[in-house]
């Protein structure tokens, strides 16, 4: 019965978007905004579960060993201190939490993106090696778009930027259309399997 | 340019071109029969039709593997390696590690996709015996997961391997996420990775670091700038529609199938558009200038 509930909810939910998004009724629109709101609330009280998840998980695996003990105490004793700082001082701009935010939080985030850099070195290093004539191609072009985007690529001559644009534009361009398509009849096909009932993933394999 | 997943599809081509006609003669009379309505929004009616073929199309294509039964799938690389890098996994006797990505949540259909290969992975842990972790940044995405893999566990006969302080929330930050997927796979060191869902900026670094760790790597994303660094990075992956196409494989169910092969005869006839519209350019005839 409440698997019956869902589907009817989900097919409900979704035949009203649907409709809303082709029909300018003024109760459409005011439908998805409440939708989008309820939405959000949902999300919002998902996410103190999951940390409530979470942290009752690391306070249980902190007997385990001394490292488990040590992020146990290091985790769960920032997300007390972080949370006490918004609750006590507010989150504006001058806040103790809002710099907690700006001299931790982004820090950390900033030095884990710009892995990234060093990561994109070594897969194309990995990646770019001429065993086929498919990969020959792929490192050719892979050469033409490098050189073409930097000041030297054109230094050396102005054939290589135009490369460079044609490679992105023309052959690039298409396949990552081809694929897009692909993705959105995808993406089309399971969405009108959950209106219709018949996917139902969303409900844990029932 | 385009991949067709199955075989044997005469018999839809004339539906196909039986609708295509029906669709350009109602369309024929005045060129938008509605929009002139209060109701409807300006612009929309190609979109409104895609969405009317399609469904026409998926329905065609039920009734159609009803009376004919499964169509034949493309055998997909990623999904027949599935076996032997949970085996790689089970003989090294660590985990395999399973994510859906940073960029998504529950109501994504490129996550549904994804929940029903855990579901598969997933019971073929189970049989053999190898632990499975699932870290995710949503926890909407953990509940689903974690029922997919008890049942998965189940129907394997082995409810007891299933334990669900394995599917874990870990933050919703990007980064975050990362590091902690990072972590994950430095002190587990999987046999096998999976990355199947929609991923951001962070695809590389879980991508290398499981890599780095000597982990198979499995992946498939929506995304096709991430899916670039994918193809290079990774040992397996499924291209585009290929991640939906694996999920109807791995599924058994001939509706998901149907709609694999509704994709297909949906493609045909976008196929058949562009050349006839580029035709049409040629002799100064732009169709997209009366849609």
């Amino acid at each position: 019965m409440r698997d019956r509930l869902a589907v009817m909810a989900a097919s409900a939910c979704g035949v009203l978007l649907v409709v809303q998004y082709f029909v300018n009724a003024d109760w459409l629109q005011a439908s998805y905004r409440l939708l989008l709101s309820w939405m959000q609330a949902i999300f919002a009280f998902a996410l103190v579960v999951g940390v409530l998840a979470v942290i009752r998980d690391r306070i249980a695996r902190a007997g385990r060993t001394t490292e488990e003990r040590v992020n146990a105490v290091v985790m769960v004793g920032a997300a007390l201190v972080i949370s006490l700082l918004g609750f006590v001082g507010g989150t504006g701009r001058e806040s103790p939490f809002q710099w907690a935010f700006v001299h931790l939080q982004a820090p950390m985030q900033t030095t884990v993106f710009s892995l990234l850099a060093f990561y994109v070195a070594t897969a194309a290093y990995r990646g770019f090696r001429a065993r086929t004539i498919e990969s020959g191609v792929l490192v050719v072009a892979a050469l033409i778009v490098l050189l073409g985007r930097v000041p030297i690529g054109e230094w050396l001559t102005p054939v290589l930027p135009g490369g460079a644009d044609w490679i992105l534009n023309t052959p690039a361009l298409a396949a990552k259309r081809a694929i897009l398509i692909g993705i959105g009849l995808g993406m089309a096909a399971t969405s009108l399997r959950v209106i219709a009932g018949i996917e139902r993933t969303y409900l844990g394999g029932r | 340019m385009f991949s067709f997943a199955c075989r044997g599809q005469r018999p839809f081509a004339l539906a196909l071109l039986i609708l295509l006609s029906s669709s350009v003669a109602v369309l024929g009379d005045n060129g938008s029969p509605v929009a002139d309505a209060g109701l409807w929004g300006t612009g929309k009616i190609p979109e409104f039709i895609a969405v009317l073929l399609l469904s026409l199309v998926m329905v065609i294509g039920v009734i159609h593997v009803r009376r004919r039964g499964r169509p034949q799938l493309r055998p997909l690389p990623p999904i027949a390696a599935v076996d032997d890098a949970i085996g790689r996994a089970t003989e090294q006797g660590t985990a395999v590690i399973y994510t859906t990505g940073w960029g998504g949540d529950m109501s994504r259909p490129t996550i549904m996709a994804s929940m029903e290969i855990l579901g598969s992975v997933a019971s073929r842990a189970a049989l053999n015996g190898c632990r499975l972790l699932v870290p995710s940044h949503d926890p909407v995405i953990v509940g689903v997961a974690q029922d997919t893999i008890s049942q998965s566990a189940t129907v394997a006969g082995r409810p007891d391997w299933f334990a669900s302080s394995d599917v874990t929330f870990v933050t919703q930050s990007q980064f975050g996420y990362a590091s902690a997927f990072a972590g994950l796979v430095a002190r587990h060191h999987p046999g096998s990775v999976f990355l199947i869902g929609t991923f951001e900026g962070e695809a590389l670094i879980l991508a290398e670091a499981a890599h780095d760790a000597g982990a198979v790597t499995i992946a498939g994303t929506d995304s096709t700038i991430q899916l670039s660094f994918f193809l290079v990075a990774c040992d397996y992956t499924l291209i585009g529609e290929e991640l939906f196409a694996a999920a109807a494989m791995v599924s058994g169910d001939e509706r998901a199938a149907a709609a694999v092969l509704a994709q297909d005869m949906i493609k045909y006839l976008i196929l058949l558009l562009l050349l006839i519209g580029g035709i049409l350019v040629g002799f100064g005839f732009n169709l997209n200038d009366h849609l």
